[in-house]
């Protein structure tokens, strides 16, 4: 570990974590102005947080001490997750903690506390949800894993930082399997993070949701944490993407002086992905639930036929 | 590789995807765009082959493949489709992710299928064989599974794309008096099913072929 790249590692953890309801504003803006409304803001999300968190929380009866503390490993697990992915440095000590497997392992992990914390209370919603979720979850991780195998073909390593390192050394190569990974993962992020097509993210009716029917029994801070984690699961995915097919511009490790336009290249390349992922929801319509295994089956078969035309044409 | 080989191993990606998006499309409308689509990256690849081997022939190739599977063929389709108000119509059959995981398993055999015979050929787009060979049997697989006569024939001429893809990476395209002789076909091959289409619902009140079978006097 390079003891001088600690402060980098901090700074992308604060600023992934601080950033991250910007992002969310940002998306809620663009999905506005594309429905010709005028938007509450980039700041709302915060606003929503900022009264989220002064409220007290009220908590069911029958709440357990799983019920209490599933925010806090959702929000720690995205955080952490936020944290190793290769945003605008691959010089990230912290990195080697998790490649892109366990990666999507903490994904995994944070899923399931939210689901048994729906199901802790008993109300026919949370249980809902969380069967759901699960649904959802399960049908979208191997593809997500099918997806991440191969840039790991490409670069011989399931770590990040290295996918990324020679994904950017070479000069412009032309992936065709990596064509279409970029199209099963952005399917994947859609369906992970509860967006159209597959789940409205806004909705107010509860027999609708997915992900929102999750959180139905939460309020006062642990609303606000599980909101706040919703946001940077949403970043971190977008960075993902990000790493895996746009890594040009990311500073390597060791070099300082490149750090300010990698940060600011890698905030353009946010603000485009936030306006297209609006784009792309305003065109969609939700899909029926029926439908979802349909939609990530195209997405595990868009994957697994990335690997194999990696196989044949050897790119 | 130099940049035009990636570019043809990219367009090659692409007509596979293609293919396997007219497996799974169920209106007839966006159908006959993904044909016009994978038209257009079949005469884009052989442009591409015409650059990089510096063969004047095949940029006729591309031209007419460009003419006929572009703008011809789709605009005779699109006709055909107002004239028989099936527009916006919905195949009824397929279950999505059943045909998706048929489809893959062709490709898979399609790929070990053609690693010994694109070895022996010695043409820069070699590769591609295997694609060539996974969309045609992706097209007689959508042929097999449509029930309706339009949609079938949408794969004939998806398998015939495919056809001209797996001559292209073997050996350059074919000779110029068979490739006209294949675009000719095309085109009267449509019209005459065309015709077949409106004999077809008039007897039948529908273009689903299997009302033929039921017919027995």
């Amino acid at each position: 570990m390079n003891a001088r790249e600690i402060p980098l590692q901090l700074t992308q953890f604060v600023l992934v974590v601080g950033a991250a309801p910007l992002l969310a504003g940002w998306i809620g803006q663009c999905r506005a102005w594309f429905a010709n409304r005028s938007g509450a803001g980039l700041l709302q999300p915060y606003r929503v947080l900022r009264k989220l968190f002064h409220k007290s929380p009220v908590m069911a009866h029958e709440a357990s001490l799983l019920f209490r503390i599933a925010p806090y490993i959702l929000f720690g697990g995205m955080a952490l997750a936020g944290a190793i992915v290769p945003m605008f440095s691959t010089g990230l000590p912290f990195a080697p903690v998790a490649d892109a497997i366990a990666l999507v392992g903490i994904f995994a992990f944070t899923r399931i506390f939210a689901a048994l914390a729906a199901m802790d209370v008993g109300t026919a919603f949370g249980s809902m949800g969380a069967r759901r979720e699960m649904l959802v979850g399960f049908l979208a991780e191997p593809a997500l894993l099918i997806v991440l195998f191969t840039p790991a073909l490409i670069s011989h390593s399931t770590s990040l930082t290295v996918i990324v390192m020679s994904l950017t050394a070479a000069r412009l190569v032309l992936y065709p399997s990596m064509a279409f990974a970029a199209v099963a993962f952005t399917m994947v992020l859609l369906a992970e993070n509860g967006r159209i097509p597959v789940d409205n993210p806004d909705t107010h009716l509860e027999l609708t949701m997915i992900h929102g029917a999750l959180d139905l029994e939460y309020s006062g801070r642990y609303l606000a944490l599980i909101e706040w984690a919703s946001a940077i699961k949403l970043l971190t995915y977008i960075a993902i993407g990000i790493a895996l097919f746009v890594p040009w511009g990311i500073a390597r490790s060791g070099h300082w002086a490149h750090f300010p336009l990698a940060l600011a290249i890698f905030v353009v390349k946010v603000i485009a992905a936030g306006a297209g992922l609006a784009l792309l929801e305003t065109l969609l319509a939700k899909m029926r639930l029926f439908r979802i295994p349909e939609f990530l089956g195209t997405a595990f078969m868009l994957a697994v036929l990335g690997l194999l035309v990696h196989f044949l044409l050897g790119a | 590789m130099p940049l035009f080989a990636q570019a043809i191993n990219m367009l090659a990606a692409l007509f596979l995807l293609v293919a396997f998006a007219m497996l799974s499309q169920r209106r007839l409308a966006n159908l006959i765009n993904l044909y016009a689509l994978q038209g257009l990256i079949l005469g884009l690849s052989i442009g591409v082959v015409a650059y990089g081997t510096d063969q004047p022939k095949l940029y006729f190739s591309a031209g007419l493949n460009l003419i006929l599977k572009v703008i011809a063929v789709p605009w005779l389709l699109r006709r055909l489709v107002r004239k028989l108000q099936v527009q916006w119509d919905r195949e009824t059959i397929l279950y999505i992710p059943t045909i998706m995981l048929l489809g893959l398993g062709l490709v898979i055999f399609a790929f070990n299928a053609s690693l010994p015979l694109s070895e022996l050929a010695g043409t820069i787009n070699h590769n591609t064989l295997g694609i060539a060979l996974a969309s045609v049997l992706l097209s007689s697989l959508m042929m097999i599974l449509r029930a309706t006569a339009i949609s079938q024939v949408i794969g004939f001429l998806a398998l015939e794309n495919g056809l001209i893809f797996a001559a292209t990476s073997v050996t350059y395209g074919m000779p110029m008096v068979i490739e006209l002789g294949i675009a000719l076909d095309v085109i009267v091959g449509v019209f005459i099913l065309g015709v077949f289409f409106f004999h077809i619902r008039e007897q039948f009140d529908s273009l689903e072929l299997n009302y033929l079978d039921r017919h027995e006097d």
